[in-house]
């Protein structure tokens, strides 16, 4: 699949911004802080419904606007669709699929499909266990969209049995032994904590069930991805390294062994682990009053021969571990879906070693769709820059550096549905006023000091 | 701020569920405007439903006497019990013309966020009801989200070993609903609890 035009309003640095893409390599430079990263974000957002760089929506709707709108048309098996998003922090987003309004903004999950890397990405290595979590849990969404729901649920169920691990703790703490039913005509301190600790059973009934489930999905995903990390690894670095990634699991021993080992057990045993564990350590739960067991207490252990990656790899490498796995996830979903997701490149070109670069533009080199950002157009490789479109980026505008948009040979013939346009649109649609003298500019639009002049934003060229 | 009695009207009406502060004014400068014959049956509305309307000592749903309209019922089964959240599920059952027994309305459901365990539904109460030993079959009604379920599986634990029969409301695909239209997490889970048909 490709994205074949990308619209923005209010979106980070872009009052409006229209911009007609292509398969085949694309590449954005300009200086740094120019609104390169803004635009591929943007891509990410309709694919994830989340940015790789901030958990809120708030920074992502331009300074002063109420809300921001990215629209994108997406090509797959000749077949357009357009994806919309309206973006207002503090309220729910709201989506559109073709001309038609989503029940809920997940609805659109899996129209397009995104691989992303970006330098925030280094944290998949170097970061919190919850960093390497996440990148899982969003894998398994852009795999199978169900699993958002799995996810939030699990969320809250982790949320449900916190808030009762604390408020119900001084009742908890008294007395020992087993669980009995609360009957009518028990002494009231018992029959509260009897009542307690039978709820406590049913949220960990629900932890199980639901904890389960993910971490199966996890570890098969795992799994599937573990050899491609170590090809992909090798095949950026030229060696033969034994990148490795196995998963930490917080059940007991015996299991987080056998799960350390590579073994997928099944739902059923992984469940009854849970349950397992938990009786294990319900004393300290309730002495902590958080939960300890499941899979919002796992990790991912990366490593690199017989060295842990965090703490001991040097930048470069962990910088081709984090690659390593963002290639995997792409091949992965490749595989799945029987059709490239649009890989992103944000930024990476200009960390690696010549003979890195060069081998990481070979390996992707067949990708359907690539977008490269670069604060310095001579760090990306010459041969993506030769089979692709290169746009300039400066204060948010975008003017192509290359005349016209050159297919790759490996490239198929586009159809007639969606015809690859040799000179790119103008951005007439939003009110964009084009300040540039380039008239086949892909793209135009202003930063900050056009119409709808906000306070606080008189500062022209807005906050660098 | 307005003169007193505007004023007054406005933080009463703003202290309504759903109602904020524009609303409030907007309804208050609606009825300052109304004919004062539809004020009036307003006032009787709210008056009468203070001093008639409570709650059924069996079940908890709403009523005009000691017992509700459905637990007053002969021909109602008393041998079955549906136990839900709230009077409207009652509402809303009813329409189905389903069920002939009667119900049992919790007042909410398990959610510690928000401070609700089982001592603060009517549990106890349905406890009691049970200890007469009349009732064969308890069906859980409750909503089809985490705290429902919470609740559903609470309560099948209470009640596992007391000599009734406990069924949960099948749950997952929207009755009425297009399996189209029905999003992926409801039709994952309406997958994963597919029953056998027997021909
Ligand atoms: N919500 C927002 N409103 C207005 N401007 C914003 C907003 N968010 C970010 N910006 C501005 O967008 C500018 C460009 O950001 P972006 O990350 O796209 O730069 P870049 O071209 O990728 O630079 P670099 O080469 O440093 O990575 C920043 O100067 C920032 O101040
Ligand atoms: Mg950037
Ligand atoms: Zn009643």
């Amino acid at each position: 699949m490709y994205v074949r035009h990308l619209t923005l309003k209010d979106f980070r640095s872009y009052p409006s911004a229209e911009l007609a893409l292509t398969q085949g390599v694309t590449t954005l430079v300009g200086l740094n802080g120019q609104g390169k990263t803004n635009l591929v974000e943007a891509v990410g957002y309709l694919a994830t419904l989340g940015s790789h760089r901030v958990a809120t929506d708030q920074p992502l709707v331009r300074f002063g606007a109420a809300q921001a709108i990215v629209r994108g048309a997406v090509v797959r098996d000749h077949r357009e669709t357009m994806v919309e998003l309206e973006i207002t922090p503090g309220r729910a987003n709201r989506a559109r699929l073709g001309r038609s309004p989503v029940a809920r903004p997940r609805d659109v999950l899996g129209t397009l499909r995104t691989v992303l890397f970006a330098p925030e990405d280094l944290s998949l290595v170097k970061g919190d266990p919850s960093e390497r979590r996440r990148f899982l849990d969003d894998l398994l969404v852009q795999r199978q969209p169900r699993w958002s729901g799995v996810r939030s649920d699990y969320d809250k169920i982790v949320k449900q049995r916190n808030a009762l691990l604390k408020s119900a703790a001084s009742v908890l703490r008294k007395g020992r032994g087993a669980p009995r039913r609360p009957r009518p005509g028990d002494e009231p301190v018992d029959e509260a904590r009897a009542a307690a600790l039978h709820t406590l059973d049913v949220w960990n009934d629900h932890l199980a069930t639901v904890g389960s489930q993910l971490l199966y999905a996890r570890l098969r995903l795992l799994r599937d991805l573990v050899p491609d990390l170590a090809e992909c690894y090798d095949a950026v670095s030229a060696a033969s390294s034994n990148a490795r990634a196995t998963y930490r699991s917080s059940l007991h021993e015996s299991l987080a062994a056998r799960i350390g080992a590579g073994e997928v057990p099944d739902v059923d045993a992984l469940r009854q682990g849970v349950l397992d564990t938990l009786a294990e350590v319900r004393a300290t739960e309730i002495e902590r009053g958080v939960s300890l067991v499941g899979p919002h207490r796992d990790d991912v252990v990366l490593s690199l021969g017989d060295l842990p990656a965090k703490g001991y790899a040097s930048h470069g490498e962990s910088w081709s571990f984090a690659l390593g796995l963002k290639l995997a996830a792409y091949r992965l979903l490749r595989r799945d879906l029987g059709d490239d997701p649009v890989l992103v490149l944000d930024d990476v070109f200009a960390e690696l070693d010549s003979g890195r670069r060069d081998r990481l533009a070979g390996l992707i080199a067949d990708c359907e769709q690539v977008l490269i950002t670069a604060a310095v157009g001579a760090d990306v490789p010459d041969v993506l820059r030769e089979q692709g479109m290169t746009y300039a980026v400066e204060l948010g505008e975008v003017h192509p550096l290359t005349p016209q948009p050159v297919p790759s040979p490996s490239q198929p013939v586009p159809s007639p549905s969606a015809p690859r346009e040799p000179n790119a649109v103008f951005g007439s649609e939003s009110g964009g006023i084009p300040v540039s003298s380039e008239t086949n500019a892909a793209f135009t639009s202003q930063v900050g000091e056009q119409e709808g002049e906000q306070e606080g934003e008189q500062d022209e060229g807005s906050g660098r | 701020m307005y003169e007193g009695a505007v004023q007054d009207l406005i933080d009463e009406l703003g202290r309504l569920p759903g109602v904020g502060p524009k609303g409030a004014q907007r309804i208050a400068f609606h009825l300052l405007q109304a004919d004062s014959d539809d004020v009036t049956r307003l006032v009787t509305a709210l008056t009468e439903v203070k001093a008639k309307v409570r709650f059924c000592d069996l079940c908890g749903n709403v009523a005009q006497a000691e017992r509700c309209r459905i637990c007053a019922d002969p021909r109602r089964d008393q041998t079955a019990i549906c136990v839900v959240e709230e009077p409207k599920d009652v509402v809303a059952i009813e329409r189905t013309r389903e069920f002939r027994g009667t119900y049992h309305v919790l007042g909410g459901a398990i959610s510690p966020i928000d401070g609700i365990g089982p001592d603060d539904l009517r549990v106890r109460e349905l406890m009691t009801r049970l200890a007469s030993g009349d009732v064969q079959e308890v069906i859980i009604a409750t909503d089809p989200n985490l705290e429902g379920e919470a609740t559903a599986t609470y309560l099948s634990r209470l009640l596992r070993d007391i000599g009734v029969t406990v069924t949960r409301l099948a749950s997952g695909l929207p009755v009425g609903g297009d399996l189209e239209y029905a999003d992926e997490v409801t039709l994952g889970r309406a997958f994963e609890g597919r029953r056998r048909v027997d021909a």
